[in-house]
């Protein structure tokens, strides 16, 4: 043991991560530049959508799945909240970490390396969320009937907040699945592309769920995609309420679990086996 | 402190000739190579020592260091560092730690230097007041003064490493691995770690474990070194013992004229370079293992053979010492 009394206890577990969280939530609020374009780049894309669908919509109302207010509620939210939900655009430091041997360093850490990463990611999300989704929402909430943000009661929104945490969980959950790989196969560009195409399918990134036909919709809100970003999305927007709501959000929970205890099994397995490259 | 005991690891290496033909087949069918990074390596090392572990590139120095610190997992054998299994219970055991790897950076780069220090402190649990203790002190042995605000990736090579190994000693470990530390540095900042590095070693008695080419750097800080070459180790012992095996070894350089060709030569004595230039005198360099033949014997025989011009007389440096000990275990 060293030779003073290190600090113990919960306090101190939960300060490492803090501290962790903290410095990359810093970091990543240095970037204004990149904030300032993001920002823009999502009000833009917003508001095509948003013209996109209006377009359907005008040709028949009636085959419309959601009403167009809660619609257009749907995709600001999404602009918003960009940086938590997407998963075409993972941290590249674990990848390099791992391809370049820098995870020896890491690994000479009195941390879990999982949770480290984990947590690494969720603040990096975090971060560039908070930079951006103030000035899109204020813009969004300024923009005429139907086409800005509505705002649900409290109790919704307190629903709403519960499960972009979890939504938040399952992608960091997902995005380590994703690094772990890298230590077998050290580049992940192909992996990563694969994941991210088709998550951002299936988690109603690209299309909202409903619009998907049914059957099919009934299976991709089982799948653990719908967490990470439809389900807060609609539960903001109404199109997910009541006992559905509650049911999604179990849902998200179960899957995030899953997630997260198979990625630290895998990571377990994967560092008997770690060879650090290089020197 | 430490003791390693018949640690063995072997890495498979995938293989192919060079060639299109050659990457298709391999393609269906892989060739691994096995390679011994580690073969049945002992030792033990004491409180408070300073050992330099050394030998040629790929010889398993790295592999060791990540068995010892606990990121590389061996194959068989055991190694107890302050009575832990540094992969079993490695939580515990880094904590005990501090590790610069010379050619990786630990500190964050975007962020000042004293952010990654606290950092680091939060991670290793270290009570305000040790820390602050612990970098007054630092900040002051290694001067960080100027350079705690800047940012990493601002900082010099030379800067950043005194940076580096700070970070390893903010937890106070009690074993330092100090993994090729002043590579890449100029003469002032190798000079600069060295210091401290003894200093530090002096003040606390932190064991230190040290790889490196640069053969200086032993000499200035270790008593003992361990060779390690083909992931076994070739020799254990003082930095004096080891001079005294090999300090037999003389270099003479000659300036003579006369028929080199036939030189006949006494036993214990090789012919070097040639270093003729041009028509007249030769320089001419032997190496000569005086255990054999002493220097005034191979004098007289080659004034007897040649007419000499010059003469010098070198014993041998503490890197022809380290290349001659490669040569000797054929590495």
């Amino acid at each position: 043991m060293p030779y003073y009394k290190e600090r113990s206890g919960l306090c101190a577990a939960l300060r490492q991560y803090s501290t962790l969280f903290r410095i990359r939530f810093i970091g990543g609020l240095q970037y204004r530049a990149a904030a300032l374009a993001g920002l823009s780049t999502q009000f833009v894309w917003g508001g095509m959508t948003i013209l996109l669908f209006r377009a359907f919509y005008r040709s028949d109302p009636s085959s419309f799945p959601m009403d167009f207010q809660g619609l257009s509620s749907y995709i600001w939210m999404q602009q918003a909240f960009l940086a938590l939900f997407m998963l075409w655009s993972m941290e590249n430091e674990p990848f390099e970490l791992i391809r370049s041997g820098n995870v020896a360093y890491e690994l000479c850490r009195p941390v879990d390396l999982y949770w480290m990463w984990f947590v690494r990611t969720a603040a990096t999300r975090v971060s560039k969320a908070v930079l951006r989704c103030v000035p899109i929402l204020l813009l969004a909430a300024f923009l005429p009937e139907p086409y800005g943000v509505r705002l649900p009661d409290a109790g919704i929104f307190l629903l709403f907040l519960l499960s972009m945490g979890l939504a938040l969980l399952s992608v960091a959950a997902f995005s380590m699945l994703v690094y772990i790989s890298t230590f077998y196969t050290l580049d992940s560009s192909g992996l990563r592309m694969l994941a991210a195409s088709l998550t951002e399918f299936l988690s109603g990134a690209i299309i909202p769920l409903p619009f998907f036909p049914e059957p099919v919709e009934r299976v991709l809100s089982l799948l653990p995609f719908a967490g990470m970003e439809s389900t807060p999305l609609q539960i903001f927007a109404g199109t997910l309420a009541g006992k559905d709501a509650l049911t999604a959000i179990l849902l998200q929970l179960f899957w995030a679990m899953v997630m997260i205890i198979g990625g630290k099994l895998w990571m377990q397995r994967a560092l008997s086996q770690v060879v650090a490259q290089g020197g | 402190m430490i003791q390693v005991q018949n640690l063995s690891k072997t890495f498979y290496v995938a293989r192919r000739e060079a060639g299109l033909k050659q990457a298709f087949h391999a393609f269906f069918r892989r060739e691994r190579e096995a390679v011994h990074a580690l073969h049945d390596i002992s030792f033990t090392i004491g409180e408070g020592e300073m050992v330099g572990y050394i030998g040629p590139n790929g010889a398993g120095k790295s592999s060791t260091i990540k068995v010892m610190s606990g990121i590389l997992t061996p194959d068989s054998g055991s190694c107890l560092i302050d009575g832990l299994t540094p992969w079993k219970d490695r939580k515990a055991h880094v904590r005990q730690i501090g590790v610069v790897f010379g050619q990786r950076s630990q500190l964050w780069w975007d962020v000042p230097v004293i952010d990654s220090f606290e950092l680091l402190r939060d991670i290793y649990r270290v009570p305000e007041d040790v820390y602050r203790k612990n970098l007054t002190e630092l900040t002051e042995m290694l001067s960080l003064q100027q350079i705690l605000k800047t940012p990493t990736r601002q900082l010099s090579l030379g800067q950043r490493m005194r940076c580096e190994i700070a970070a390893s000693l903010l937890h106070q470990p009690k074993v330092l691995f100090l993994d090729e530390p002043t590579i890449g540095l100029d003469a002032a900042s190798k000079l600069a770690v060295r210091d401290f590095v003894r200093q530090l070693n002096r003040e606390h008695g932190t064991t230190v474990i040290l790889t490196t080419h640069d053969m200086q750097d032993i000499e200035a800080l270790t008593s003992r070194i361990i060779l390690i070459g083909k992931g076994q180790i070739l020799l254990d012992g003082s930095m004096d013992t080891l001079k005294q095996e090999l300090s037999p070894m003389r270099t003479v350089t000659a300036a003579c004229q006369g028929d080199i060709a036939a030189l006949q030569l006494p036993e214990g004595v090789t012919l070097g370079a040639d270093n003729t230039q041009g028509e007249g005198l030769r320089h001419l360099t032997f190496s000569v293992d005086t255990g054999i033949t002493p220097v005034p014997a191979l004098i007289a025989k080659l004034s007897e053979q040649v007419s000499l011009f010059d003469l010098s007389v070198q014993s041998v440096s503490m890197d022809e010492l380290v290349l001659s000990l490669y040569r000797k275990y054929r590495i």
